[in-house]
């Protein structure tokens, strides 16, 4: 099933997994290593990142005996190519920032 | 005519119509929560809403005040130059309800969903992650 807006946008929220997403889309395949050793974050934590990722289908894995290779799969950002799909998730925020001021607004 | 598509947010909100007016109409007000703008109320005036340019979009959007009846409805065009042009009209419309108020927001005239404009290219995501920080930005 295809991940929602919303679970494409927690997704990418993180720097680190957006600059993870960010290599594999330039770099085709890589291991879990190969994505550690540039990137000062642990070994755990980036396959968790992956993990995340995967569950948004914003990655690919590939087992090949004890390595498990990733790719980046671009066509799961389709919902966010829609105008009408980034404006959903916009105006939600901004009605939020709206109530935040309408709270202060009675100080 | 093609089809188009409208976008709805609707939420209650435990403030009087009047105040939420205030924040709809008045630029300072407007600035903090949505945009820097020189709107004006006046029925015909023309107004941008401006941010920080990003690729494919210059940050501003054209607007138009198309309708206004104070407390209660308030719509303006709002039109987008970018990697896809986007012409909508937003109506906002007010409701009160004990405990406050029913605001809705209508967003109409989004073109249908155009599949082959999403290409899938090396670059095509570049675009929308910049759009998602954008929307993202402020998010708790």
């Amino acid at each position: 099933m295809p991940a929602t807006a919303p679970e494409l946008f927690t997704a990418l929220a993180d720097p680190t997994r957006r600059a993870i997403f960010e290599r594999l889309s330039r770099a085709g395949e890589l291991t879990v290593r190969a994505l550690t050793e540039p990137s000062g974050v642990s070994q755990p934590a980036v396959s968790k990142h992956l993990g995340v990722l995967k569950q948004a289908g914003l990655v690919h894995d590939r087992k090949d005996g004890r390595q498990t290779h990733y790719s980046a799969r671009p066509q799961a950002l389709k919902p966010l190519a829609d105008w009408m799909t980034l404006y959903g998730a916009f105006w939600r925020d901004r009605f939020d920032r709206l109530e935040d001021l309408l709270n202060r607004m009675d100080q | 005519m093609t089809e188009t598509r409208t976008l709805v947010v609707e939420r209650m909100i435990p403030h009087p119509p009047e105040k939420i007016w205030r924040a709809l109409t008045q630029g300072a007000l407007l600035e903090e929560w949505l945009m820097k703008n020189d709107f004006t109320p006046t029925v015909g005036a023309k107004f941008t809403f401006r941010t920080q340019p990003m690729p494919h979009w210059n940050g501003v959007v054209e607007c138009e005040v198309l309708a206004i009846e104070p407390h209660q409805r308030l719509s303006y065009s709002w039109n987008a130059a970018g990697g896809k042009k986007l012409q909508t009209t937003v109506t906002w419309t007010l409701a009160p309800v004990p405990g406050g108020t029913r605001l809705r927001m209508e967003q109409s005239g989004f073109g249908p969903q155009d599949d082959n404009n999403y290409k899938g290219a090396a670059y095509g995501w570049q675009r929308n992650i910049e759009a998602l920080e954008k929307v993202v930005a402020g998010l708790a």
